[in-house]
């Protein structure tokens, strides 16, 4: 049952990743925004599949929520109807399909020769409580950088989005 | 066969090309920036992967990844802010448009 559940959440993960960058239908960055939200929530199928639920229901909430209502609010504003006219240039498609395929060598080959095999017992569950007991601390002091980070990203968008940018 | 590590750290690689080839091939800087959000959400994969096999039962790996979360929320609302000034100094969000910097 869990390998079906994996196999499935994978192929939708993988599919729905293609299309966010390269749709056959439409070029428009909409459907980008729609797919990657699809993607998010298949991956977050996949944290529920490795007992990662405090995880998934984040990734649900923050990106498939958050972000990507900021994602569609820009793309909205922005009016990009020229995006459908341009032509996708050869030259960068096989450039791209060089070096990612090379990236791609490396990182498998380097899996096949990991020692992964030794572990394979699955222990650690995700849940609120033991990840809150790590959070407050353990990982105290990153978890309080971590909202002074936020504070300087909220300051820095009202200052970015003035009418007058110096 | 058991679902096992590698069976996650396979599709985490795979999606993280798939963002690196999108950041590569297109040309509107959205659609990048979206391209971005998909390694992102493949590292924290792998991570969360980690974690769950880890021998010594820990859950530092999602730790990482929700900071890694907060840490690219960030990093979106600012990167927008930025392309809503961009595009509101030269009418563009497309890379080939943005030619100031080259020699």
């Amino acid at each position: 049952m869990q390998d079906a559940l994996f196999y499935t959440f994978a192929f939708l993960t993988l599919v729905f990743g293609f299309l966010v960058i390269a749709n056959p239908f439409s070029r428009s960055p909409v459907t980008s925004a729609m797919f990657l939200v699809l993607t998010i929530v298949s991956l977050a199928g996949l944290f529920v599949l490795l007992h990662a639920f405090f995880l998934a229901a984040v990734q649900v909430l923050v990106y498939a929520g958050a972000v990507m209502v900021l994602f569609l609010f820009v793309i909205m504003m922005l009016d990009l109807k020229e995006e459908e006219r341009r032509k996708i240039k050869t030259l960068g498609v096989v450039g791209g399909l060089i070096s990612t395929g090379a990236i791609l060598a490396i990182f498998l080959s380097s899996l096949l020769k990991a020692p992964l095999g030794a572990s394979q017992s699955p222990a650690a569950e995700g849940g609120t409580v033991p990840l809150a007991k790590l959070l407050f601390t353990q990982y105290l002091l990153p978890f309080e950088i971590v909202s002074v980070l936020l504070l300087v990203a909220i300051v820095g968008v009202v200052l970015l989005s003035k009418k007058d940018l110096k | 066969m058991n679902v096992g590590l590698e069976h996650y750290l396979v599709v985490s690689v795979l999606l993280f090309c798939l963002g690196l080839l999108g950041v590569i091939v297109r040309r509107n800087l959205l659609v990048i920036y979206m391209s971005l959000e998909l390694m992102l959400n493949a590292a924290n994969l792998a991570l969360v992967a980690f974690s769950r096999f880890s021998d010594t039962n820990s859950l530092d790996g999602q730790v990482f990844v929700f900071f890694i979360i907060t840490v690219a929320a960030a990093e979106v609302s600012v990167g927008l802010a930025l392309i809503v000034a961009l595009y509101r100094r030269r009418q563009t969000a497309h890379v080939e448009d943005l030619t100031t910097l080259k020699l």
